[in-house]
């Protein structure tokens, strides 16, 4: 293909220079040409929030952007969020609470959840509930979903009593 | 032998699976590349009836990238149509072939035409644009009983739209209508879903000298791997199948695919590896929907409420061809058609239907939810006629718990129940008095809030043979379950499972079970799933079998496993085998606790050192469980709700559910497949529904239109549970991924008409959008 740009990308925290063709989708650019396959593809209508992730410091839906929208954006993927020996709090909630099923819907989660307790330290059950609206999980009926989300949130800072 | 003192069964112990699955680093299909692979993008039918005219595929071929456009013609050598599996004894079964890609005509939107193959995700899907089809459109026909009753015809040369009859009864029906003093009868009208897990499907073929490895998104990998061997010609041991991670799939990946047979095919073809991966609007339009049934149901009961007969007329609407199991799902609800009631006839009557709409086949419950719907709405119907409190009107014709094991009308045997206990506890969260004094008060504030109960008891742990299989229903393969437990040299173990979990935690709960039969701790127990290149042949996951039936397989081999470590533990303590316990991590002597061995040390002595005289030396056992019955979880749910009367909009205010699903093997995996469960028929009852217009366009082909709940519209729900071992396996366990789905339908749907009572509104189908419930309100308000 002849028609391409070059994107530079800030990805967890490395930068990275690819070749795209311009329609490239930034969720295939993390996932088929970084190997980034934590961000998942759940639709095709922005309908789902599997494929969230953080556009500088912001929970985007990356199938709904384009790779080369996103130059020179620091991006956070699930990867980049905590690993096997450094969880993130919401990755330890998530597993202590049971937040999850098949998974495939958890990095979204995880994302979304991540930018709002950023932004909200101390959701409300509501506020939770309200906030991942844009988040379609099929398994856990988010019931357990939004103890984790709580549950982190604790665990992140401590209401001052 | 004893059991052991270590007790990780019935622990909410946390998932073995999470660690992948939160960090990013799980395989789902769509994860896994293989150097040199090829994508591809099918060409897909945007007419619901059409016979195919043309298929110039010039443009597409000359796109630089692209290597090969096929057609169904191209692949005139396969073996045979994919698969029905269900041929039961008498009964006949229109069954017109359905080709993974079309042969002369398209029956509903989505049938695939033809595939394109290159070597780039977008290019691919450019090219399948370039394919130039002309159809010529047929009359088509989408309402099924419309369908029943003559032309147009989906499959012309039948000359009917009726795919098949079948029936189910038990007892005098008749003599028990002549008995009842109230017969009433209403249309149920249960309407299609999708199944829609998150994750679609997708298939990576890969052919090399002679064997196919296929990865595939399935339930069920050793089916597929049966079929891609018989499709293609080839034997079934040069076929392998791997089920990587499963994102979901609630019945819509139990399934023969004709994108699996395609992508095998062209691999074999090509020489590459050959990938495709369902977009979401491909996943509305060709993956397989469930439910869609109209029945005629008729109760009769006595004055004192006595329920006497009940007869229900299905008409089943199978879309346009049969699938894997299409015409068997509606037959699956007939068995607990009469639900946790002393029904003496109970009569169910299906007839399937063709029409150009996308084949149905099992979704979540697979026609359970169906039954129970009916039947817990004609209760509180019937409550209504009689004058009788609908809560009474249940508890007069439970089968009481001292009846169990239970044979009822339908000539299945209900293991064990108590349904009386589940209310009760129901009951104690649920105060009744309390909430029609709210009631009450909040309808003098113009808020419409409503109460609504179902007590359910379903069927599943499917097997076994002697019933599912040939002999009996008519599932071409008997229903069992296998596993293999694998004591390595360092005391760890692999468990191989027939089953194929995606997403229930099966590989945590087998874990526990398998950790306190040998003494050690879960986390040194790895179980393998979803790869028919390992382990022995299994059934895979669906129908909530794969505890009570895989489950129980693995506690089998790991008794095989723990007799001849006994043997070996009795010989190396010269002790006698009867003698030998497990306890605190160790094989010891019964009476004298410190003389013992570990698992560690007996696989030691079975690998490295010298097994008694006439043993094999090794360890480890393979079972094949097919057990004598099902198992029948049972439970009693409460959802109450406010409409708004103004909108028609309904919001679920509390949902209450107590379950009874035999002893708990996990705790944390069980509430989380109610909570699941729950959300899914609530997600069916308010807002789900695949719709197709008069031309058969499917008007919901996406996550936009496609209505499901987000965590916005969903409560927390309250759980608690009631426990009843089931007698027909050892754990005592019975399954629990649908019973949630089963129960909630009704719930909501009898809360919702007991908010409107006072607006007359006395009965109404689902969905309960806001279009008709505002519509069934201003109707009973004009009347
Ligand atoms: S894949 Fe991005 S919203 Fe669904
Ligand atoms: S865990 Fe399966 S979709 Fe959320």
């Amino acid at each position: 293909m002849s028609n391409r740009v070059t994107v530079t990308l800030t990805v967890n925290g490395s930068e990275h220079e690819i070749e795209v063709e311009p329609r490239r989708l930034l969720v295939h650019a993390l996932r088929d040409d970084l190997g980034l396959t934590g961000t998942h593809v759940g639709c095709d209508t922005s309908s789902c929030g599997a494929c969230t992730v953080h556009l500088d410091g912001l929970a985007v839906k990356s199938c709904t952007i384009l790779a080369a929208q996103a130059e020179g954006a620091q991006i956070t993927t699930i990867e980049g969020l905590g690993g096997e020996h450094s969880l993130h709090p919401l990755q330890e909630a998530f597993w202590n609470e049971h937040g999850l099923q098949c998974g495939y819907c958890t990095p979204g989660m995880i994302m979304a959840a991540a930018a709002l307790l950023e932004e909200n330290p101390h959701p409300s059950e509501a506020e939770v509930r309200r906030a991942l609206d844009g988040n379609l999980c099929r398994c856990t009926g988010y019931h357990n979903i939004v103890r984790a989300v709580q549950s982190a949130a604790q665990a992140q800072a401590p209401v001052a009593s | 032998m004893s059991a052991t003192t270590e007790r990780h069964v019935g622990q909410p112990l946390r998932r073995k699976e999470d660690p992948r699955l939160i960090t990013g680093k799980a395989r789902y299909i769509d994860d896994i590349a293989l150097p040199g692979t090829l994508w591809a993008a099918f060409v897909r039918s945007p007419e619901a009836h059409a016979r195919i005219v043309s298929i110039d595929a010039g443009a597409a071929r000359a796109r630089p990238g692209v290597h090969a456009v096929y057609t169904g013609a191209d692949m005139a050598d396969i073996g045979g149509p994919l698969p029905l599996a269900w041929a039961p004894p008498g009964v006949q079964v229109n069954n017109p072939p359905h080709w993974p890609l079309a042969r002369a005509s398209v029956k509903h939107v989505g049938d695939p035409v033809a595939v394109v193959i290159g070597d780039d995700r977008y290019a691919v899907v450019d090219a399948a644009e370039d394919v130039v089809v002309e159809y010529d459109p047929l009359p088509v026909v989408t309402d099924p009983e419309q369908a029943l009753a003559g032309a147009p015809f989906v499959h012309p040369e039948l000359g009917t739209n009726q795919v098949h009859q079948w029936t189910l009864a038990g007892g005098e029906l008749e003599a028990g209508f002549a008995e009842a003093e109230v017969t009433i009868e209403r249309r149920v009208v249960n309407h299609r879903i999708a199944g829609a897990p998150i994750e679609p499907r997708g298939v990576l073929a890969d052919y090399r000298a002679g064997t196919i490895t296929l990865y595939s998104s399935t339930q069920v990998p050793h089916f597929v791997r049966l079929f891609v061997a018989l499709l293609l010609g080839t034997s079934e041991e040069k076929v392998r199948v791997i089920a990587p991670e499963v994102g979901g799939g609630f019945g819509s990946k139990l399934q023969i695919y004709g994108e699996e047979i395609v992508a095998c095919w062209a691999s074999r073809r090509l020489g590459r590896p050959v990938k495709w991966v369902e977009t979401r609007s491909e996943n509305m339009a060709v993956t397989h929907q469930g439910r869609d049934q109209i029945a005629t149901v008729r109760m009769g009961a006595r004055r004192d409420g006595k329920i006497t007969a009940y007869h229900v007329q299905i008409v089943a609407d199978l879309g346009a061809y049969n699938m894997l199991l299409t015409p068997l799902i509606p037959s699956l609800g007939a068995f607990v058609m009469g639900g946790c009631y002393r029904i003496p006839a109970v009569r169910t009557d299906i007839t399937g239907v063709f029409t150009n709409k996308c084949p149905t086949d099992a979704i979540r419950g697979a026609g359970r939810p169906e039954a129970t719907h009916m039947i817990e709405v004609m209760m509180d119907q019937m409550a209504r006629e009689l004058g009788i409190d609908r809560l009474e009107l249940r508890r007069r014709n439970f089968i009481p718990k001292e009846d169990f094991p239970a044979a009822v009308a339908t000539g299945v045997v209900y293991d064990s129940g108590d349904y009386h206990a589940s209310l009760d506890k129901l009951l104690e969260h649920v105060d009744l008095d309390a909430f029609r004094q709210e009631q009450a008060r909040l309808r003098e504030q113009g808020v419409h809030r409503g109460i609504g109960f179902s007590t359910y008891t379903e069927i599943c742990g499917l097997a076994p043979s002697r019933i599912t299989g040939p002999a009996g229903v008519g599932v071409g393969a008997g229903l069992w379950e296998s596993a293999l437990v694998r004591v390595h040299n360092t005391g760890a173990v692999t468990v191989y499972t027939g089953t194929s979990p995606h997403g229930q935690g099966l590989e945590t709960a087998f874990a526990q079970i398998v950790a306190d039969r040998l003494g050690v701790d879960p986390s040194v127990v790895e179980v393998i799933h979803g790869d028919t290149g390992t382990g022995p042949e299994g059934r895979g996951t669906y129908g909530s079998r794969s505890l009570a039936n895989g489950g129980e397989a693995i506690v089998k081999a790991t008794d095989k496993v723990v007799a001849k470590a006994a043997k070996i533990v009795a010989a190396e303590l010269e002790a006698a085998p009867e003698d030998i316990v497990v306890r605190d991590g160790k094989f010891s002597v019964k009476g004298s606790p410190d003389k013992g061995m570990t698992l560690a040390e007996i696989a030691g002595v079975a690998y490295i050192g010298a097994v008694p005289e006439g043993m094999e030396p090794g360890l480890e056992e393979t079972t094949f469980n097919d057990p004598e019955n099902f198992v029948f979880p049972f439970g009693a749910h409460a959802c109450i709700v406010d409409v708004d009367v103004a909108t028609g909009k309904v919001d679920v205010v509390r949902y209450v559910a107590v379950d009874d699903c035999g002893n708990p093997v996990n705790p944390l995996l069980i509430a989380g497949q109610i909570h699941g469960g729950i959300a899914y028929g609530i997600g069916q009852a308010l807002y789900e529904h695949v719709v197709y217009d008069d031309d058969g366009q499917l008007v919901t082909g996406s996550f936009v239109n496609y209505a499901l709940p987000t965590a916005a519209e969903l409560p927390s729900f309250e759980l608690d549970h009631t426990v009843t071992p089931s007698p027909v396996n050892a754990l005592g366990v019975k399954g629990v991924g649908e019973a949630g789905t089963i129960a909630a339908t009704p719930a909501v749907t009898n809360a919702v008409v007991d908010a409107l009572e006072p607006l007359g509104v006395h009965y109404i189908n689902m969905p309960l959008t806001p279009m008709r419930v505002w519509r069934a309100i201003e109707e009973a308000q004009a009347r």
